[in-house]
């Protein structure tokens, strides 16, 4: 008999069976809960009929892959889709700019999504996703890697993570308004450690211990070939959770990427709780009350952080080409990169023609423009911004404070600055002195 | 009398355990005071500071995947010998033939899961507004606690000995290299090297002094290992007692004022 899917073997399949058992067990669990809490269509209908049809799909669709269907019909990504989302959507400046403008969305349309049956459907937009995507045979090779596995489930459990965030938060915010005591505050009587706390502790440990054995047993822990310093892999990655910092290394040169900007970070994290005035929302989750202090953060740690790590886990391939998640990882694929140091831009564009010499004076003359631009960037702006922009942060902190504060804030920035120079005016380097390693 | 009876009433039993079982709440008290895991516990707690939807319980997690690294991670010492000409091969050998060499695969799954509960624990501390005053000082000692997570993660990375860990700690240590005024490939170096003599060289700066050599071998090995096992584990553990004990003397668990 022909295999009309040769990558399709029998244990992927029995696994999509898994997969959908237990997203079908999900809304099985959610169809009950409908059905007590959700009432009635005006006809009559519970409302929970729609997800016992949509579970019953789930349980069929479960068992169909248990049968190994071999031939014929096949429920997978339409392949149209992928050609489209492989072309178009496939690129880091749109994930960059899809990856902001979900988080403006999360924020803004923070009441609507965090709904149950609202966030329900989100949950299970994106398991379908991922259902349909495991198909593919380029997708499950780099979504399954054993180490790129708890990369997608940090997915979910962030995702998770702030849903719990911003439906306490919407909660407070509204308490908050209405006058009424914060969630925190309220059924907040003592209670004795033993039981209440050391017996969670004690679940939570077990339970740990049990995911632990059963993910150690279920997923081999990778091992390659022997180290060998004369064959390159291609692409080389450093660990997943610094490949954030290794897709800066697209934008700035190692010795910023990976040595100033990783200072820059830590240093700006430690400095947080003495720049952050604010004494409200201390204990208890709020938007409202910090809405800078949080949308800052968040812009950190979702763009800036977990979307960069999943860019260069999943998107990037090699030569550090970029990919997409349907995509053949071709090592010849070519990528024109003719990009320009601001210093071509600006003598050219005067018609003056770039200086030339390599003495010290020479070079900061020909690296003028960039120097200038970048002095007056650290230098300039924060107090132009104190005095006007932020001139209520600056009048509340202080000269020191606000100078931190601002600085950071201005460092933060660059990285998706030089991203929108590059792919903008296909710029190279702000300051460009690779005779002193010194590149901006 | 029951053989219960007899065992709790014995003197062995006695001198462990100074006073009857927490069934009331007068011994419910005492056991957080006497024994000696659970004192870093007070004695009673806020509902809400420990309702999991408030704590996500990131913290404690962390903490016990450290415990499961160290178990883990010792048992695994007695296996591995870090040299080149074991080092693989032992690992393949945990991996195909020792009886306990799941070890290794919950050594690893546990350092990713542990990356991961460090940022989500930092992630709800933010949230909360929890280093705020009087926490200011707790949170920093937390970034560095973050930090060391990662370099504990990063030496680890490089115990197999295989393409994968060669390599990406070859792209990681090749940011040393670039370090603005100790790297030989890094801004500001040359200041060092004037009249003649070189004090920053591939062979004395940031890189060097990290994989012990010009590039990752034998002597990156030996370093690495001693940093994973030894070195960083012993910070750690220091900053994690610091890191309780503040969490006490800061006030408890974050509420609202």
């Amino acid at each position: 008999m022909l295999n009309s899917h040769p990558d399709l073997t029998p244990s992927v399949l029995i696994g999509l069976g898994w997969f959908y058992l237990l997203v079908f067990l999900m809304n099985l669990l959610w169809t009950v809960r409908s059905y007590k809490h959700e009432g009635e269509f005006k006809n009559g209908v519970p409302k929970a009929s729609i997800w016992a049809v949509y579970s019953s799909i789930l349980m069929m669709l479960s068992f169909y892959h248990f049968t190994y269907p071999v031939e014929g019909f096949l429920v997978s990504m339409p392949s149209g889709f992928k050609d489209v989302f492989d072309a178009w959507f496939s690129n880091p400046v749109l994930f960059f700019f899809l990856s902001i403008a979900g988080l403006v969305f999360m924020i803004q349309a923070r009441e609507w999504w965090i709904k149950p049956t609202v966030s329900w459907v989100l949950l299970n937009l994106s398991l379908i996703f991922m259902g349909l995507s495991l198909t593919d045979y380029d997708f499950r090779q780099i979504v399954g890697k054993p180490d790129n596995v708890p990369i997608v489930a940090m997915l979910f459990i962030v995702a998770f993570f702030t849903w719990i965030y911003f439906t306490r938060a919407v909660d407070n915010d509204r308490r908050i308004t209405q006058g009424r005591p914060l969630f925190e505050q309220e059924n907040n009587d003592k209670v004795l450690v033993w039981p209440d706390l050391v017996y969670t502790e004690l679940i939570c440990m077990v339970v740990l211990t049990a995911v632990l054995i059963f993910w150690g047993i279920a997923l081999k822990a990778p091992l390659e070939e022997p180290g060998s310093s004369v064959k390159t892999p291609n692409p080389s990655k450093a660990p997943w959770y610094f490949l954030g910092l290794q897709e800066m290394l697209v934008y700035f040169d190692p010795w910023l990427a990976g040595v100033v900007l990783p200072s820059i970070i830590l240093g700006g994290l430690m400095a947080v709780p003495y720049i952050d005035f604010n004494k409200l929302g201390n204990g208890y989750y709020t938007f409202k009350q910090r809405s800078f202090a949080v949308t800052t953060f968040l812009f950190g740690f979702l763009p800036l952080w977990v979307a960069l790590i999943v860019l260069g886990t999943f998107l990037r391939g090699p030569n550090w080409n970029f990919f997409g998640i349907y995509e053949y990882w071709d090592v010849h694929k070519v990528e024109a990169a003719n990009n320009v140091n601001l210093s071509e831009f600006f003598w050219n564009g005067l018609g003056l023609g770039i200086p030339k010499g390599s003495t010290v004076s020479q070079i900061l003359l020909r690296e003028s423009p960039g120097i200038l631009l970048t002095l007056g960037y650290f230098a300039l702006l924060p107090p132009i911004l104190g005095l006007t922009v932020l001139r209520k942060y600056f009048v509340r902190m202080g000269v020191m404070r606000f100078l931190v504060f601002s600085n950071l804030i201005l460092w933060m920035a660059i990285l998706p600055i030089k991203m929108l120079l590059r792919w903008a005016f296909a710029l190279k380097y702000i300051v460009g002195i690779p005779e002193y390693f010194f590149n901006i | 009398m029951s053989v219960g009876d007899y065992i709790r009433n014995s003197q062995i039993w006695k001198s462990v355990f100074r006073h009857p079982a927490p069934t009331d709440r007068r011994n419910r008290v005492v056991v957080m005071l006497t024994n000696f895991f659970l004192h870093l516990h007070p004695v009673s707690i806020k509902q809400q500071g420990i309702a999991l939807s408030y704590t996500w319980c990131m913290g404690g997690i962390t903490f016990f995947l450290f415990l499961v690294e160290t178990i883990t991670g010792v048992l695994l010492m007695f296996y591995y010998r870090p040299t080149l000409e074991w080092a693989f091969y032992d690992i393949q050998a945990l991996r195909d033939v020792q009886t306990l060499g799941i070890m290794r695969e919950i050594h690893r799954w546990a350092a990713h899961a542990m990356v991961i509960t460090v940022w989500l624990h930092m992630y709800r501390v933010f949230l909360t507004g929890s280093y705020k005053p009087p926490r200011e000082f707790n949170w920093v000692i937390g970034v560095l606690l973050l930090v060391l997570t990662l370099l504990l993660s990063f030496t680890g990375y490089l115990l197999p000995w295989d393409q994968l860990a060669i390599w990406a700690i070859t792209v990681g240590s090749n940011m040393a290299k670039a370090t603005p005024g100790l790297g030989t490939e890094g801004p500001g170096f040359q200041l060092f090297n004037t009249s003649g003599y070189e004090l920053i060289t591939n062979a004395s700066d940031a890189k060097f002094l990290l994989l012990g050599g010009r590039f990752v071998g034998e002597a990156t090995l030996n370093r690495f290992y001693i940093l994973h096992c030894v070195a960083i584990p012993l910070v750690v553990s220091g900053l994690i007692a610091i890191h309780f004990w503040r969490v006490r003397k800061d006030g408890g668990i974050s509420q609202p004022l």
